[in-house]
C-alpha cells in the first residue's frame, strides 16, 4: 500500500465511511494517520468533554461533519443540574474562527442559544444540515436565523427539544428560492405553526422525505401537506383528538394512500382511534412505528404490523393507580415479540413481567441490538412466581448474540450480571436501576463485557471495590455513572489520583458544597452522583459549583 | 400519604436516597395552593394498597423525560362549562402550571369569583364550586388532588353554582 501516491490512497479511504474502521486506519503507520486526517470529513464525539475543539479542527482540518453529545443519558430524568454544561458554543466559535467549511451538525444534550445558532448560520456558507436531539436554551429566533441564512440547507431536524417557542415567524424565514429541503422535524414546538408559510414550503421542496409537524398542526392541513408531497418516506403527525367528519377522513385516507414510499410514523399525541385507522392501509410497509406520544392505542394493533423493527411503548399514565385493564403487561410483549420477527430495537415500559415472557421473547426475536424493558414498580420479581428476574433477562443475552444496548429492571440479583458479563459480548450500553446484591455484580460486567462503552447505575448496591478493581477498564469506556450507590469519597478520590487521564465528577447539589474541603471522616461519605469519563484535555473549566472535579 | 412531585425544581427533588423504595420518609408537598393528596389515603382506608405509592417518591423514576411526561396526559383540551352560562369554553391544562393559574383563569373567563379553598371544607364562601370530571366518570372536586394528578386525569370541568352548589356546600 505504501508505494501508491497519497492520492490513491485517500481515494481508498474514502470508501471507508465507518468512524471504527477510520480510526483503525488512523492507527496503521504514520502516513497513513496523516492521509486519514487529512480527508476526514465526518467526525463523531460521543462526550464533548473528552477533547477540545482546537484540537479537533488541528487534526481534521478538512471537517465538513460534526456529532457532538453533551449531558449524561441521566440528565433526561433530572438526575443532572441544569447548569451542568454540555455547552455548544465553544464549538461554533473556534470551527468559525478556523474557517471549517461545516456542512453538518448533530448534537445530543447539549445546550445551544440563539446566539449560537445565528453564528452557525451565518459562518459557513455550505451549511447543509442541522440536527438537535435532546437540547436546550433557545427559541424559535434562533431557527429564524437558520431559515433565513444557510441558502443549502437540506435538514433541519429537532427532536424532543426544549425550544421557547415566541410564535414568531421562523417558518416565514426560509426564503422562496430554499428548494432544497430534505428533512423538516419541528414536532417539539409548541406553538402555533404558521400553516400557509409551512405548505408554501412544502410544495417547493420536492426532495422532501421526512416531514415532522408539532400538535399546532390540525388534519386538514395534514392532509394537504401529504397530498402535495407524495414522496415521503417519514412522517411525524400531529395531535387530533377529535374525530374527524366523514369527508375530512376521506380526504385524508387518499393522500395516505398516495405516499407509496412511507416507512415511518411517528407523533399522534391525542389521537382520535378514527384517525389511526385512516393510516392501516400503509402499515404494512412500516418499518418504524412511533406511537410514544398516543395514549390510548391498543396493544392488540400493533401485532399486525410484520415489518416493524423499532418500537416504544411508554406507560400512558404515570399517576397510574390501579388500572388492571388498560395496564401494559409482559402479555403485550409476547405478543409483539411473535407478531414482528424483524424487531431490533425496543423499549416497553410495563407494569409486571414474567420470566417465562423474557424467556419466549429471547426465543421469538433473537435479532434485538436494543432491548429496554422497564418495569414501573423497582424490585418487582416475576408476579407469578415472586422469583427475581434473572433467567429471564439471561434469555435474552444469551439469544441476542448482537445486543448493543440493555436496560435492565424487576427484581434482579448479581446473577443477571454474571450472565450479562458472560454472554453480551457485544454490549455497548448497559443502563441499571435498583438491581444487584454485591460488588460481584458490577464487577462481573465490568469484566467481561469487552465492548462496553456506556455504563450507568443508580440505585444498586455497588461500592468503591467495584470502581477501583480495574481502572484501566475506563480506558475503553466512553464513560459511567453512579448515582445513589455504595461508592463513597475517599474512593473517588483514589481513583482520580490513580486515573489522571479521568475527569471524575461528583455531583452534590446541597448546601454545603465545597467537597475538597471536606476532612478525613467524609471520606466515607457516600457520593450522591458520580459521572467519570476519559478525556485527553484534563478538567473542563466550565463546571458549575455543584460539580467537583477531582 | 403525601405525594411528591418530582417536576418540580425543589430542592427537596433532587435529594437522592439510598435504601429500598418504600423505606425513608414521606415528604409533605408545599405547594401555594396548599393541596395536598387525599386520595390516595381514602383509597387505602377501603382496600389494601398493592401498588406502593412510593414509586412517586423517587427522583426520575420511571425513566420518562419530563419533557414525555408534559406531553403525555390524556388530555390536553377540557371543555368548561359553567352553570347558567349559554356555551361552554374549552381551555388547555397545559397553560396553567397549577390550580391558582387555572381558578384565576377560570374566574376571568367566566366573570365570577371563587371562594377559599380548604381541604375539609372545599369551597367556601362564594355559592360557587370547581367540579371536574375524572377518567373513572365521576364528578370531583378541583383541587383535591396532586396538579399532575389532576391534569392527567381531568376529562371536563364544570363550575357549579347557585342550589347545586350550595348543596354541595353544605354537604361538606
Amino acid at each position: 500500500m505504501n508505494y501508491f501516491p497519497d492520492e490513491v490512497i485517500e481515494h481508498i479511504f474514502d470508501f471507508i465511511a465507518s468512524h471504527k474502521d477510520r480510526n483503525s486506519i488512523s492507527l496503521v503507520s504514520k502516513s497513513w494517520h496523516k492521509i486519514e486526517r487529512c480527508s476526514r470529513k465526518r467526525v463523531f464525539i460521543g462526550n464533548c468533554y473528552a477533547i477540545n475543539p482546537e484540537r479537533l479542527i488541528q487534526r481534521f482540518p478538512s471537517l465538513r461533519s460534526l456529532t457532538l453529545k453533551g449531558k449524561p443519558h441521566f440528565a433526561d430524568f433530572n438526575l443532572v443540574p441544569h447548569e451542568w454544561g454540555g455547552f455548544v458554543h465553544p464549538w461554533i466559535v473556534a470551527l468559525a474562527k478556523a474557517r471549517v467549511g461545516l456542512e453538518e451538525l448533530r448534537l445530543k444534550r447539549m445546550v445551544v442559544s440563539d446566539e449560537s445558532l445565528e453564528l452557525l448560520s451565518r459562518s459557513f456558507s455550505s451549511f447543509k444540515s442541522l440536527v438537535l436531539v435532546s437540547c436546550e436554551g433557545f427559541t424559535t429566533d434562533g431557527l429564524a436565523s437558520v431559515a433565513a441564512n444557510c441558502r443549502h440547507l437540506r435538514e433541519l431536524d429537532l427532536q424532543e427539544n426544549e425550544i421557547d417557542d415566541h410564535r414568531g415567524q421562523w417558518l416565514n424565514c426560509f426564503p422562496e428560492s430554499s428548494t432544497a429541503l430534505t428533512s423538516l422535524n419541528f414536532s417539539c414546538l409548541k406553538g402555533e405553526t404558521n400553516l400557509a408559510a409551512l405548505e408554501r414550503l412544502v410544495a417547493r421542496s420536492p426532495n422532501l422525505e421526512s416531514l415532522k409537524v408539532n400538535r399546532a398542526v390540525p388534519l386538514d392541513a395534514l392532509t394537504r401537506l401529504m397530498s402535495c408531497a407524495p414522496q415521503l418516506v417519514d412522517l411525524g403527525v400531529g395531535s387530533y383528538e377529535n374525530e374527524p367528519d366523514q369527508e375530512s377522513f376521506m380526504k385524508l385516507m387518499a393522500a395516505i394512500k398516495k405516499c407509496t414510499e412511507l416507512r415511518s410514523l411517528s407523533g399522534f399525541s391525542e389521537v382520535a382511534p378514527l384517525c389511526l385507522t385512516a393510516f392501516y392501509p400503509i402499515c404494512q410497509n412500516l418499518t418504524s412505528l412511533n406511537l410514544s406520544y398516543a395514549a390510548e392505542i391498543q396493544g392488540n394493533h400493533l401485532i399486525s404490523y410484520f415489518e416493524l423493527q423499532e418500537l416504544r411503548v411508554f406507560p400512558s399514565d404515570l399517576h397510574d393507580e390501579e388500572d388492571n385493564d388498560t395496564a401494559v403487561t409482559e402479555i403485550g410483549l409476547v405478543a409483539i415479540s411473535a407478531g414482528c420477527p424483524k424487531l431490533h430495537s425496543i423499549l416497553y415500559f410495563c407494569k409486571q413481567m414474567t420470566n417465562a415472557a423474557l424467556i419466549t421473547v429471547a426465543k421469538n426475536c433473537p435479532n434485538f441490538i436494543r432491548f429496554r424493558l422497564c418495569i414501573l414498580e423497582p424490585n418487582k420479581p416475576d408476579h407469578t412466581t415472586s422469583q427475581s428476574l434473572d433467567e429471564g433477562f439471561g434469555a435474552i443475552v444469551q439469544a441476542c448474540k448482537g445486543l448493543r444496548r440493555l436496560s435492565v429492571s424487576g427484581l434482579l440479583t448479581d446473577k443477571v450480571f454474571l450472565y450479562i458479563g458472560m454472554y453480551a459480548e457485544q454490549l455497548e450500553m448497559l443502563s441499571i436501576a435498583f438491581a444487584g446484591d454485591t460488588d460481584k455484580g458490577m464487577l462481573y460486567v465490568l469484566n467481561g463485557c469487552k465492548k462496553m462503552r456506556k455504563l450507568e447505575i443508580r440505585d444498586s448496591p455497588f461500592g468503591n471495590a467495584a470502581l477501583l478493581a480495574d481502572v484501566d477498564k475506563y480506558r475503553t469506556m466512553r464513560s459511567l455513572w453512579m448515582s445513589s450507590c455504595e461508592v463513597t469519597l475517599g474512593g473517588c478520590k483514589r481513583l482520580a489520583r490513580n486515573a489522571p487521564w479521568l475527569n471524575v465528577e461528583i455531583i452534590n447539589e446541597n448546601e454545603n458544597n465545597d467537597v475538597m474541603e471536606r476532612n478525613e471522616e467524609d471520606e466515607r461519605e457516600k457520593v450522591d452522583r458520580l459521572y467519570l469519563y476519559r478525556t485527553v484535555v484534563g478538567a473542563r473549566k466550565d463546571a458549575p459549583p455543584c460539580v467537583t472535579i477531582l | 400519604m403525601a405525594y411528591e412531585k418530582v417536576n418540580e425544581l425543589n430542592l427537596k427533588d433532587t435529594e437522592l436516597r439510598l435504601g429500598l423504595p418504600g423505606t425513608g420518609q414521606v415528604k409533605e408537598e408545599k405547594e401555594v395552593s396548599c393541596v395536598r393528596s387525599n386520595k390516595r389515603q381514602h383509597q387505602s382506608d377501603n382496600e389494601e394498597e398493592s401498588t406502593p405509592p412510593t414509586k412517586t417518591q423517587i427522583v426520575g423514576w420511571p425513566p420518562v423525560r419530563s419533557y414525555r411526561k408534559n406531553n403525555n396526559s390524556v388530555v390536553s383540551y377540557v371543555k368548561v362549562s359553567m352553570d347558567g352560562a349559554p356555551y361552554l369554553r374549552k381551555i388547555d391544562l397545559k397553560t396553567y402550571k397549577n390550580y391558582s393559574e387555572l381558578l384565576k383563569e377560570l374566574e376571568n373567563m367566566f366573570k365570577f369569583t371563587i371562594g377559599e379553598y380548604s381541604e375539609r371544607e372545599g369551597y367556601r364562601g362564594s355559592g360557587v364550586v370547581p367540579t371536574y370530571e375524572d377518567k373513572d366518570g365521576d364528578w370531583m372536586l378541583v383541587g383535591d388532588v396532586p396538579w399532575d394528578m389532576f391534569t392527567s386525569s381531568c376529562k371536563r370541568l364544570r363550575i357549579m353554582k347557585g342550589s347545586d352548589a350550595l348543596a354541595l356546600d353544605s354537604a361538606l
